[in-house]
């Protein structure tokens, strides 16, 4: 297992995915409409984080919800595949709103394909924007993120680990063996 | 935690793990219903087909909503109008729905231990919706899951089974999974519905009350199965009457009750008989919440089994 971004690195990336948010989301920011919605489970973490950076740096407020994606997956029901359903928890109406999407690691995009389809039966947002701490290649859908942290170059059989402080006690990138 | 099964067949053979799990897969499959959109992609392109082979309204419909809210498709084999009235066997109509490539059949039947049939000769997921008086699993998990989340725990909760216990299957699959997640039950009913046998298997985990109102003075919950009319002419109950007067859960009885002692009942009620409205209708009634939860539960079923390495699909391959 390797770090590959510490604790500064890794504060000092989610302030500038803010950065370029705030940048190019004013009016959303004014309104009040802006919606944070993390994927199970670190990506809830991050938003939460994001929140709190545009609270105390931006001075604004905004949303903050969690999405399971696991029912709308493509792959369950096939053998052996039975993830643990978790729960999804939007306290606000996601109609009209500007919603940043919020997941750690983009790789296949199977997950935002799942997640795309969950919130859009929610309602009908103003628009959709995508932010992820580490972008990696392998991607089986066209999906890109909007935001994106870090772009880090693996094998195929090493994956990108993000931890974080709630969860995992501290906070880094990393990458492992499979 | 897996649910490692090809089948749902009864609660029995369940561990409390397994029960937890699928009580814990249920929560988020409650909190879809109060989305506006209450259907979920999940088991797109799978084929539930329910063979029911005694007539039920609220097991099918919620089976139904169940698979429906999980994108499945449905299948419904009248068993009335089908090939079984030409005396196509259980077996022969079961293979017949699994060349039709259904992926779960969910059957009542009134012979016990016809889903295990099906079970053991067949590769479908099957869900046992009740056979004979032997288990009724989903109207168990529901139970389970209706109490624990009024009383925010099972185990050590002192839970009554009142009325005829020994033609009842839901009966028998609370019997199985209260005393797996460690509730105290009592049963309590006439001696003519409180069968030998369930004192033999469950021996000394088991109250057994003829007095009902020594029953429920301590009881956190009170599950009040249906008395079946026709029951008098069998013999097993003298005079309604009587029952109504000794057993039955009405108004007079419930200063018996503690204050936050709720009341289940699986449905469908004979108001005035085992229960009456004033306590059907009544504040400590969670009766409907066990309609929505039997949803949920259902899902939660469906989902596991479909997602388990005993799925068809693998036993195909492996064949």
């Amino acid at each position: 297992m390797k770090k590959k971004i510490g604790e500064k690195d890794f504060k000092k990336i989610l302030e500038e995915i803010v950065s370029k948010f705030v940048e190019e989301n004013k009016d959303s920011l004014k309104e009040g409409s802006i919606g944070l919605v993390g994927i199970h489970t670190r990506g809830v973490i991050l938003a939460k984080r994001i929140a709190l950076i545009l609270q105390k740096k931006y001075k604004s407020q905004a949303a903050v919800g969690s999405l399971d994606i696991t029912l709308y997956r493509d792959d369950v029901g096939e053998i052996g595949n039975q993830p643990l359903v978790k729960e999804t928890d939007i306290p606000f109406s996601i109609e009209g709103r500007t919603i940043l999407l919020v997941d750690d690691v983009l790789y296949t995009g199977r997950t935002i394909r799942s997640a795309l389809d969950a919130l859009l039966e929610l309602g009908r947002p103003k628009l959709i924007r995508l932010t992820v701490m580490a972008d990696r290649a392998g991607r089986e859908l066209p999906i890109q993120a909007d935001y994106c942290g870090t772009e880090i170059s693996v094998a195929k059989n090493e994956e990108v680990q993000i931890k974080v402080k709630e969860i995992d006690g501290e906070d880094g990138i990393w990458i492992l063996k499979k | 935690m897996k649910l490692n099964r090809k089948d749902l067949l009864n609660l029995e053979s369940l561990s409390s793990e397994e029960i937890e799990l699928i009580l814990n897969t249920a929560v988020p499959f409650k909190r879809l219903f109060t989305h506006s959109i209450k259907k979920v992609p999940t088991l797109r392109g799978k084929t539930v087909a329910f063979l029911f082979y005694e007539p039920s309204t609220r097991t099918r419909t919620s089976f139904e909503l169940a698979a429906k809210r999980l994108a499945a498709d449905t299948l419904d084999l009248a068993v009335p109008l089908s090939s079984v009235q030409k005396g196509e066997s259980l077996l022969d109509t079961g293979k017949t729905l699994e060349a039709m490539k259904v992926d779960f059949i969910v059957i009542r039947h009134s012979e016990n231990g016809a889903p295990e049939l099906l079970s053991k000769n067949l590769k479908v997921h099957v869900v046992n919706a009740g056979d004979g008086t032997h288990e009724h699993p989903t109207q168990g998990l529901l139970d389970l899951f209706t109490l624990r989340e009024k009383k925010k725990k099972i185990k050590g909760l002192r839970v009554v089974i009142l009325g005829d216990i020994l033609h009842s299957r839901v009966a028998r699959s609370n019997l199985w999974g209260l005393t797996k997640m460690g509730a105290r039950v009592t049963l309590c009913g006439p001696k003519s519905l409180l069968p030998e046998e369930i004192k033999r298997v469950f021996g000394k985990s088991v109250r057994i009350e003829y007095d009902l109102k020594k029953a429920v003075e301590d009881a956190d919950a009170i599950n009040v199965l249906r008395i079946q009319k026709e029951r008098q002419s069998q013999g097993f109950i003298p005079s309604l009457t009587e029952y109504i007067e000794r057993y039955g859960l009405h108004q007079n009885k419930i200063s018996w009750l503690k204050k936050d002692c709720i009341v289940l009942h699986p449905g469908p009620m004979n108001r005035g008989i085992e229960i009456d409205s004033s306590v059907a209708d009544g504040e400590r009634s969670v009766i409907l919440e066990q309609v929505t939860n039997g949803i949920a539960i259902r899902m939660a079923v469906l989902y596991l089994l479909a997602g388990s390495t005993l799925n068809p699909q693998a036993a195909l391959e492996n064949s």
